[in-house]
């Protein structure tokens, strides 16, 4: 019965691969949950700040800073691409590259160069293998990223930005649309698009500020632009344990599927064997 | 009633504390600073320290902050707290630090983004995406 024996191996590996499948699908949705708390909780932060900033680009109008300037000429385009550490979560990644490369083919045709900031270890894999101007990167920023983290990274970004090397800066990461969906998704951060919400207020008081609004609205546009990214960093951290979830389940159910067959084949081969001896003996004891 | 403020604190993380207060201090970059309700329109930065707020029991609730920036308006004291000390040279030293290691992680790499090299390995990986789902259909029904 050596066929039998083999499959039982087989049957017994595959079922120690279902329990890894398992208990990673487990962790990944209970992951999930937590990633999508932070991403709620740092929107108030983010919203508070735009609030200030549309006001405050109302109140002194005479002050535009760079980050809010009109549109320059394009030349060269900053992309911060933001990836998951870790793979094992369906085409999460791969999605979003193509969409970047197809990006990134669209500005080369119209002659406008490309330069990265990496933040996750399979983006900074994907440059190394293809190649590309990548200026700064982070990796395993594990699963509660911190700000203090991506500091580095945004303002190498943004002294390009202000250098002039750089005439905007976009941002690709995935949107967490649901559970089952992750959208990938390239953003333009800076400059900053003037939105409805500045748009609509009205207001003639002014704020008395300490020390001038100039260094006030340094300050605040800097943390705006990392808050945004921290916020896509901690929306494609949801996205990542999602996609692992669903595609552990998939890989669960296949190895569920797989064992079925295995065990019809199985038994197949058992009770041929079974048949095989019987009419052995049976032949057996005709002859004597 | 005592004459009360609203008082958010949030930092780029999490929403600190929320409520009403009947007076507030922090350590404004010129100065420490209270705010009482009916304060004028005010924006500062914030030094690291200490800010307090005075709820309507009488109770002092404490919130230290890494700095950030204040935000009052007559009815409402927002602070957007830093996670972090910040300086010039420090955001200056993480800069440099992110920059080394992308020059350390791609040294000998093209600049050049390999379009069609991409393309086509991309395209296998979500061929075979593809082909593990149809396998999985095809099974199921």
């Amino acid at each position: 019965m050596a066929g039998a024996k083999e499959i039982r191996t087989k049957i017994a590996s595959i079922k120690s691969t279902q329990k890894i499948t398992k208990a990673m699908q487990m962790v990944a949705a209970a992951k999930m949950r937590k990633a999508q708390e932070r991403m709620s909780s740092s929107r108030p932060y983010a919203e508070k700040m735009l609030q200030v900033i549309s006001h405050l680009s109302h109140a002194s109008p005479e002050y535009r800073h760079s980050y809010m300037s009109a549109e320059r000429d394009r030349k060269r385009v900053g992309y911060i691409v933001i990836s998951s550490d870790r793979g094992l979560c369906g085409g999460l990644n791969t999605n979003l590259f193509r969409k970047l490369a197809v990006e990134i083919r669209d500005q080369r045709k119209a002659g406008v160069e490309t330069s990265f900031a990496v933040i996750g270890a399979k983006a900074l894999a994907f440059f190394r293998r293809f190649g590309g101007k990548v200026m700064a990167q982070v990796t395993h920023l594990g699963d509660k990223p911190h700000i203090e983290d991506l500091i580095g990274a945004v303002r190498v970004i943004l002294d390009a930005y202000e250098a002039g090397e750089i005439d905007a800066i976009h941002v690709a990461y995935n949107e967490f649309v649901n559970t089952m969906t992750q959208k990938p998704t390239i953003r333009q951060l800076v400059p900053i698009q003037a939105d409805e919400e500045s748009k609509s207020i009205k207001t003639h008081w002014d704020y008395i500020y300490e020390p001038e609004p100039k260094a006030v609205l340094d300050a605040l546009l800097v943390r705006y632009i990392e808050s945004l990214v921290y916020q896509a960093v901690v929306e494609n951290g949801a996205c990542e344990q999602s996609a692992r979830m669903v595609a552990m389940r998939a890989a669960t159910d296949n190895a569920g599927s797989l064992i079925n067959e295995l065990q019809l084949i199985y038994n197949k081969a058992r009770q041929a064997a079974i048949t095989q001896e019987i009419s052995e003996i049976v032949g057996g004891a005709a002859a004597v | 009633m005592a004459m009360t403020i609203h008082v958010d604190i949030v930092s780029a993380e999490r929403a600190i504390h929320s409520g009403l207060a009947t007076m507030v201090f922090a350590p404004g970059e010129m100065g420490e600073l209270g705010i009482a309700p009916r304060h004028t329109a005010l924006i500062t930065r914030l030094k690291p320290g200490e800010v307090r707020v005075e709820k309507e029991n009488g109770e002092m609730e404490h919130f230290y902050v890494s700095g950030g920036m204040l935000e009052v308006q007559p009815q409402m004291v927002t602070v957007l707290a830093d996670t972090a000390v910040r300086a010039h040279d420090l955001d200056e030293a993480a800069a440099a630090e992110a920059k080394r290691r992308a020059e350390d992680a791609l040294a000998g790499k093209s600049a050049d983004f390999q379009y069609a090299q991409a393309q086509a390995e991309l395209a296998e990986a979500v061929a075979q995406l593809r082909a593990i789902e149809r396998l999985r259909k095809t099974k199921v029904s």
